[in-house]
């Protein structure tokens, strides 16, 4: 199975290992990861499972949809040029070593 | 009872159970049946009421995000709209399915977008902390009147920007509403019968020259104009956000209040990290789930988990049931603000997910935060008193005297 890392806002890093069609979101609370509150649980309404994304990963994701575009401007902290939210990145075996920033806050 | 390999489609290939979970003695203690509901099976028949139910969260889990098979449009409560009238003209999000609902559903979640929730943040915070003003005046009060009604009353109208008179028939008009998702019992037909009142109220007030500038029904219609609605839609869409965003999110405050009165280690817990507001009120909609039911309409012959759905039936999703179900979660039964609630369905799941989920959060969030802050105990002082109603929980009274911090 793919496995992807968080690094913490604080620098610290985790690896986790993600289950057959997990979304990144879904791999990090399924671990108890702190910093990903996903409180909509998935359905791309809440923005509160913002990561950065290290650029060199970037252009290997799926393209933004318009819903996740519209919430990106919502989240609590910055929008950034690499903001993703990561229940909407499905992994594939393609995304092994994917590497995620998470921001210092969710709400 | 269930047998492997049936052959069999419908009733009988299920285990049949005679509850009625929209009876008064149900409403004024589920646990028990919801338990035996989740241990009959997967999916059971309520002979009572003619229809399926799913209490395991994975059955709740997978109806909810399947809406081509179980449907929306024949009703979320037990009338199926194709065989009845509806008791008023259907909702156009909460009672349609793709595309339709797609489209309306774009134009709620832009109203009650993050973006827009930054920006009435601070209102929300401000009067959360003038509710506790009051409170702090009194000592002794009635949670449920004097907070959990108080609060959302105190600024939701205003965000929606309906005028200063005839607001006393909003909470009488979500009752109606959440009522009338049951099936035709007392409450049901006295509901309805009372309504008219609550319904010419409710009727002028979405019409766009009603609506102040700025508010959230005022940005409905503004979509109007960039043709994303039409002129006669926009006036039910605005009724969408009458009927469930006050009555909704007062009982989502009073179960979050009534949680930690009556779990004094998790209010202690609150008030030493305030940063657990938004926790603690998410826990109260898993742990009390203000919204306990909704109902699904088959649309083809469909088998779940091993059973047999013909098309055409109703499917009873007990929300409440799942939020609790130990196939999901540990210790189910306990009131736990660190507990990672991700995933429960108290807002629902897929499409149909509340789409005023961020309002309820903020209110909430900003409700505890205050509370916490300036109230070292809560404490019950009488008897709770439940108020009953087909699909939403909550107290009628709660009375409690605070001690400030
Ligand atoms: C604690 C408070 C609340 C709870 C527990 C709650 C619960 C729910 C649930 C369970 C659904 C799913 C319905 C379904 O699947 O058929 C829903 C949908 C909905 N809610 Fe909420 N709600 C709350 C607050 C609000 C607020 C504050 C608003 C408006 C500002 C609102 C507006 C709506 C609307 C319009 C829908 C229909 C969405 C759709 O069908 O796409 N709710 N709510
Ligand atoms: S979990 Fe809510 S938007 Fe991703």
């Amino acid at each position: 199975m793919p496995a992807i890392t968080f690094i913490h806002a604080d620098g610290k890093i985790e690896r986790v290992e993600t289950g057959e069609g997990e979304s990144a979101m879904q791999a990090a609370t399924r671990h108890g990861l702190d910093g990903i509150l996903a409180e909509c649980g998935g359905n791309a309404m809440c923005a509160t499972c913002h990561v950065y994304v290290d650029e060199s990963w970037l252009a290997r994701l799926p393209a933004i949809a318009d819903v996740e575009d519209a919430l990106l401007d919502g989240t609590a902290t910055e929008r950034l040029p690499n903001s993703r939210l990561s229940c909407q990145i499905a992994i594939t075996p393609a995304l092994d070593g994917l590497v995620l920033r998470l921001p210092e806050r969710q709400v | 009872m269930t047998v492997p390999n049936s052959p069999v489609i419908g009733p009988s290939a299920v285990p049949h159970l005679d509850v009625d979970p929209f009876a008064m003695s149900f409403f004024a203690d589920p646990y028990p049946t919801h338990e035996k509901l989740r241990e009959a099976g997967p999916v059971v028949y309520l002979d009572k009421w003619n229809v399926y139910g799913v209490a395991r969260y994975a059955e709740v889990h997978a109806v909810l995000n399947d809406p081509a098979t179980f449907c929306s449009s024949r009703g979320v409560g037990l009338s199926d709209f194709k065989k009845e009238t509806p008791w008023r003209p259907p909702s156009l999000i909460l009672e349609a399915d793709p595309p339709a609902h797609t489209r309306t559903r774009a134009v709620l979640s832009k109203v009650l977008s993050p973006t827009v929730m930054k920006q009435v943040r601070d209102r929300f915070a401000a009067a959360a902390e003038a509710r506790v003003d009051a409170l702090l005046d009194k000592r002794s009060f009635d949670a449920i009147t004097d907070l959990a009604e108080a609060y959302p009353l105190s600024i939701f109208p205003d965000a929606l920007g309906l005028k200063a008179e005839g607001r006393e028939h909003l909470i009488p008009y979500a009752s109606v509403v959440f009522n009338a998702f049951g099936p035709p019992n007392q409450l049901r037909q006295e509901a309805i019968e009372r309504s008219a009142p609550h319904q010419a109220y409710v009727a002028e007030q979405c019409q766009r020259e009603n609506l102040a500038p700025g508010g959230f029904g005022a940005c409905i219609h503004a979509r109007v104009d960039d043709g994303e609605i039409t002129a006669t839609e926009a006036p039910l869409l605005v009724r969408s956000l009458l009927s469930a965003g006050l009555d909704t999110t007062v009982n989502g405050i009073g179960a979050a209040v009534y949680c930690l009165a009556r779990f004094p280690d998790q209010w202690q817990r609150l008030r030493e990290d305030l940063s657990l507001a938004r926790g603690a009120f998410e826990e109260a909609v898993r742990f009390e789930s203000p919204v306990q039911t909704f109902f699904r309409t088959t649309t083809r012959e469909v088998e779940l988990s091993g059973a047999k759905i013909g098309e055409g039936e109703k499917v009873l999703m007990f929300l409440a049931a799942a939020n609790r179900d130990p196939r999901r979660w540990d210790k189910p039964d306990s009131y736990d603000i660190t507990r990672r609630t991700s995933g429960h369905v108290g807002f629902g799941s897929g499409i149909h997910m509340c789409v005023g989920q961020l309002v309820a959060r903020l209110e909430g969030e900003v409700m505890l935060m205050a509370l916490a802050r300036r109230i070292a105990k809560i404490e019950i002082t009488g008897e709770p008193k439940r108020r009953f109603n087909n699909t939403l929980r909550g107290l009628d009274s709660l009375p409690v005297t605070i001690t400030p911090a």
